[in-house]
């Protein structure tokens, strides 16, 4: 055995993240040596983005349950994780989503209405309902494009960053993923591309611990996602994903770096999937109760306003105004999109091609004096 | 006899199957625990435990690829993957090495397994949740393709599929999954694949339909026989290899046809019947052959319902076929 050993010296890879997760807020409100040092403002900005964010959470998710709209996929209990890298993106840089970050793209600025009417696909839907809920679409907000088919957005991010610096600009380039999606091919490509080319990407991965129903750990057999960085070449970090402070800092330095010419990074972001994966599961099937109430303790939401509350920068009133203010918001958004029509039958044949070639002519005549165009007005 | 659905049929199939057999495993994502997203698996994993019913990683590639080299090495893998507009990261897989693998290595190595998928629209699905591929892998060599329309076929058609020597993609109209219950035997059921079943008689024009679509032909075939037209409609249920006599000899016989389906037209499967049905009944034709499809466009969510080929399309179809005078 000695002597095998030292011929062949098979490791077993030893993980050099294990214990290393960047954090910034203690429990206690008060900040670690990786503070970044904001303006209070700016902090209050993040904290009313996060509130915001989870109060159209809750709201969406009712709005399903009443039939209302068709589908929703939350971001409950991951708020810090994501509004924290994205505020952490420079105005110049670009956003590729993964399905949760809607919070993400309003914080970018679309308009609530506009994401609702998205929510409900009628006429004013940016995409004519051609997607399903929570498929948005902003690239004046310099956020890419929704699309289900998991792990294909990571391979397109690291051509889009590589174009961006071929052409000679700023523009860092970042890309959002669950942790199921480091098993598609497309993780591992895109790591690797973004290695070799040195591409101005930074993988955001969102450990939420749950791919559906299927835990992290039956994911990977390495210790830790953000290993899997040194296969590639890709330098990594852990950071807390409910400590928005500590999310914030450590994309921006990423950001930075990428921007600097020193290429890619991956950051695993620890955070929790509170919700189930969408409105169409449940996950009472299979997970335990204690699980969920054990993260609501590390609640990112509570855990900034404790923060706040030590820089006497918030308080009950400012929380209950900013609450109302989101759903009343909310709620004239909803009763504007549920007036609107239907987005008109022949937007079926749109957008397939830059113009219409003749079997969509004929095909779009058909339905047009088909038999239900006088239902549609 | 029990009443089952089309979950609960497949389910029972399975099940059957893994009590025979105990080289049949279940793998995919969400397969195990918690018996896969639209709970056909459910109960596998507590009766056969992880080593034969396993939650794979999210990777569609890496669950053909390791069902594939299962099957090579003798078991009978029945991978599901979760929507069948996720298998195109397994397509490599599935087109390039299990439709080929009989025939590049003469016969020494073999593919037998089903993927099993749920297909179709009409749920809500957008663009990602609602396809029909099957004529991509129709047009593959070396797979058999088939598609049950009710809980009976379902059971049937899997069992047989768990025993073919051969790759069986199996597609599973999910907008059927809960909607039809019927009477479906207890224990063992098989019916051969490659077999179409001519569900209702009729002498002026023959429907063919697979799947959800089969129940909006029915409809149409009802609602035109109020006005004396009498259709001839047929569930294929294997795609492929599919049943030409069946279908040829009802062509003969009504000298007309229309045929639905869920996915696009330019070269979905239509394409192909209606140039069989050129090639074999030519001389008995008395109207040029109808496709009632999908559009040529993504699946779109809003307007879902005016992309499908349902019965408010199909029925004018049957009624134009059948006035039609040259
Ligand atoms: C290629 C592909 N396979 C399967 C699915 C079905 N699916 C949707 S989300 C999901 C789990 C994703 O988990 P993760 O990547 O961890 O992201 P999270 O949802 O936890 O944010 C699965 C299996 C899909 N959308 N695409």
């Amino acid at each position: 055995m000695q002597t095998q050993e030292q011929v062949v010296p098979i490791r077993t890879p030893e993980s050099s993240f294990d214990d290393e997760v960047v954090t910034v807020i203690a429990k206690d409100g008060s900040t670690g040596p990786a503070d970044p040092k904001l303006p209070v403002e700016q902090v209050v900005d993040f904290y009313e983005a996060m509130v915001r964010t989870r109060t159209i959470d809750v709201q969406l998710e009712r709005l399903q349950r009443q039939g209302r709209i068709g589908f929703h996929i939350g971001s409950l209990g991951e708020e810090a994780c994501i509004l924290g890298s994205a505020a952490a993106m420079r105005p110049q840089d670009w956003i590729f989503p993964c399905y949760r970050e809607f919070g993400a793209l309003l914080y970018r600025g679309m308009p609530l209405q506009t994401y609702v009417d998205n929510m409900y696909g009628n006429a004013d839907d940016p995409v004519k309902g051609r997607q399903m809920p929570d498929h948005y679409t902003g690239r004046a907000f310099r956020f890419g494009s929704v699309s289900s088919p998991i792990g294909t957005q990571m391979t397109q991010a690291v051509g889009f960053a590589w174009a961006a610096q071929k052409k000679g600009t700023d523009e860092v380039t970042s890309v959002y993923f669950g942790e199921g999606a480091t098993s598609s091919a497309e993780f591992h490509t895109g790591m690797n591309f973004a290695g070799v080319m040195k591409a101005p990407v930074v993988f955001l991965c969102r450990n939420n611990r749950w791919a559906i129903s299927v835990p992290s750990e039956k994911q990977t057999a390495s210790k830790t996602f953000a290993d899997k960085g040194v296969a590639y070449g890709v330098p990594a970090v852990r950071v807390d994903g409910n400590d928005v402070l500590a999310t914030y800092k450590v994309v921006r330095e990423c950001v930075e770096r990428a921007a600097r010419g020193e290429g890619p990074a991956l950051v695993e972001m620890l955070t929790y999937r509170v919700g189930g994966h969408s409105t169409s599961d449940d996950p009472r099937a299979y997970r335990v109760q204690d699980e969920v109430e054990q993260w609501r303790r590390t609640d990112p939401v509570v855990r900034l306003r404790r923060h706040l509350e030590t820089l006497g920068a918030w308080d009950d009133a400012r929380e209950e105004e900013l609450t109302k203010g989101t759903e009343a918001e909310l709620k004239a958004c909803i009763a504007a999109a549920e007036a609107k029509p239907k987005p008109a039958l022949g937007t079926i044949f749109d957008g397939v091609f830059a113009e219409r070639p003749w079997h969509l002519e004929e095909q779009a005549a058909e339905l047009l004096n088909g038999p239900r165009a006088k239902d549609h007005h | 006899m029990p009443e089952m659905n089309l979950v609960q049929a497949v389910n029972d199939a399975l099940r059957i199957a893994m009590r025979e057999d105990d080289d049949v495993v279940v793998l995919g994502e969400d397969v195990g625990k918690v018996g896969g997203v639209f709970r056909v698996t459910q109960g596998l994993f507590d009766e056969f435990g992880e080593d034969r019913v396993i939650d794979t990683p999210l990777s569609e590639g890496g669950i053909i690829g390791t069902a594939i080299g299962m099957a090579l090495y003798g078991m009978k893998p029945v991978p599901e993957i979760q929507f069948a507009d996720f298998i195109f990261p397994a397509f490599d897989q599935i087109v390039s090495e299990a439709a080929k693998y009989r025939y590049r290595s003469g016969g020494e190595y073999t593919c037998p397994m089903v993927i099993r998928t749920p297909v179709g629209g009409g749920i809500r699905g957008g663009h990602y949740h609602s396809q029909s591929p099957e004529s991509l892998f129709i047009h593959t060599a070396g797979l058999k393709v088939v598609c049950p329309s009710n809980p009976y076929d379902a059971k049937g058609l899997l069992t047989a599929a768990i025993k073919d020597p051969d790759p069986v993609l199996f597609f599973e109209p999910k907008r059927v999954y809960r909607a039809v219950k019927m009477d479906v035997p207890e224990g063992d059921l098989e019916l051969p694949l490659g077999k179409a079943k001519v569900v209702r008689e009729g002498e002026d024009v023959t429907v063919i339909a697979w799947g959800a679509m089969l129940f909006e032909a029915l409809a149409s075939a009802e609602e035109v026989e109020a006005d004396g037209l009498s259709c001839e409609v047929l569930d294929l249920r294997t795609l492929w290899p599919v049943d030409i006599d069946t279908i040829a000899s009802s062509v003969k016989k009504t000298g007309r046809v229309v045929i639905v389906h869920e996915a696009p037209k330019a070269c979905g499967f239509g394409a192909e019947l209606l140039s069989m049905v050129t090639e074999k009944c030519f001389v008995h034709l008395e109207a040029p052959p109808v496709r009632v499809t999908g559009f040529d466009t993504p699946f779109p969510y809003t307007l879902e319902m005016e992309y499908l080929p349902l019965q408010h399309r199909i029925t004018p179809a049957l009624r134009e076929t059948v006035a039609y005078e040259p």
